[in-house]
């Protein structure tokens, strides 16, 4: 549901942030503001100041978050593995877009750079967002291949390559969760809209030639708040760091959904 | 604190219908993008308010008809969106059960009352 204000405990500018300076003698240097919570130390989050000199640092976000790590605050916590796009693990808000921290380029942003975590999301610690929900989402929608006719018994399920091609780009997120914590609607019914990622998932399944559970997976997501809380705000359109456009995918399981009625 | 699981709170929460509410949201955006401007176009060719003159047009059945099915499309239209952002906006369960049929009554409300206006005008007698 709709929360205008952030709750009392979840109010980070009420805490004064701490300053890391730059080495003198930094040639270049950028402030990032980065959100910092810790739950264990009882206090409310608060915002800290880095100043890293980017002559010494990697050209994305990421690097300067481990730069920052290593050199001037190993408390700073956040997700990282890949570092090239494919894992979503550093998702995170920076400069006001969600998108991951890898794959963003500090001269991408002007000004200082803020940091936070994916929005609306309860958070573990810093920039470490609980995704528990997320994931049982994206498990509701039964992202296997179901059938009922038996693989034939020499070779694999075949395909199409025109069959094969719808479903390579809805098969290509990495579940971030850059867009559905960028909507809105995912904001108001966190739980009971499935959100951008999830009906990705779904529709990648809904048009595999080989599934042949496309009835029940239509049946579970024609429902007012799972599939119609969608109200095509696009803000996953904008967010997703892979191009997928879920938005297009919310439509089509929508326009599937009619046609199976008329 | 619930034991419930994430994966069957998830799967717990559906409501089992929305295709149907979706499209008549649809239909009645193309039928009042039709009569919306047909409406105010019979309303400014009119020469007069009086009540005569509008007589004399909603006595002409096709003008009654469409009359009508605008009061009534406007009605189904703003009571379904309307309960979408109280569905999303309003927090608290009980003031939305409140507010979801308060915008039933009042949209219904109004639509019977506009209805039975533009009948009572067009059977009406000429004076």
């Amino acid at each position: 549901m709709a929360d205008f204000t952030l709750p009392a405990n979840s109010r980070y500018n009420e805490v004064p942030g701490r300053e890391f300076r730059a080495v003198a003698g930094a040639s270049r240097v950028k402030t990032f503001k980065i959100y910092r919570f810790d739950p264990d130390s009882g206090e409310k989050p608060r915002v800290d100041r880095y100043e890293v000199d980017l002559d010494r640092c990697g050209p994305m976000v990421l690097d300067a978050l481990i730069k920052i790590k290593s050199e001037l605050d190993p408390t700073l916590t956040f997700r990282r593995s890949c570092r090239e796009g494919i894992c979503g693990s550093c998702a995170m808000n920076i400069d006001g877009k969600n998108t991951l921290a890898c794959t963003k380029s500090i001269a991408d942003v002007k000004g200082n750079v803020n940091i936070f975590p994916l929005p609306h999301m309860p958070v573990v610690k810093d920039l470490v967002p609980d995704l528990t929900n997320f994931y049982a989402q994206y498990a509701a929608v039964k992202p296997w291949l179901q059938t009922r006719t038996p693989a034939p018994p020499d070779r694999e399920r075949l395909q199409s390559k025109e069959d094969q091609e719808k479903i390579d780009r809805p098969s290509a997120c990495i579940l971030c969760a850059c867009c559905s914590t960028s909507c809105p609607s995912y904001w108001w019914n966190p739980e009971r809209y499935l959100g951008p990622a999830a009906l990705l998932a779904a529709y990648r399944w809904i048009i595999d030639s080989r599934d042949e559970a496309t009835g029940e997976r239509l049946d579970f997501l024609d429902d007012a708040y799972r599939l119609y809380r969608c109200h095509t705000i696009m803000n996953c359109v904008e967010a997703c760091p892979k191009d997928l456009a879920p938005g297009k995918a919310i439509a089509e399981i929508k326009k599937l959904l009619v046609s199976r009625t008329l | 604190m619930t034991s419930k699981s994430p994966l069957g709170t998830i799967l717990g929460l559906g409501s089992h219908s929305g295709t149907h509410h979706w499209w008549m949201h649809r239909v009645t955006s193309i039928a009042l993008a039709l009569l919306g401007p047909w409406f105010v176009i019979t309303l400014l060719r009119l020469p007069d308010y009086h009540y005569a003159t509008v007589h004399a047009a909603l006595a002409r059945p096709m003008n009654a008809v469409l009359t009508a099915l605008f009061m009534i499309t406007v009605a189904h239209h703003s009571s379904a969106g309307i309960s979408v952002i109280i569905e999303d906006y309003v927090p608290s369960k009980s003031k939305k059960f409140a507010a979801l049929i308060v915008t039933q009554f009042v949209h219904w409300l109004l639509a019977a009352y506009a209805v039975l206006s533009v009948l009572k005008v067009a059977l009406g007698s000429a004076a």
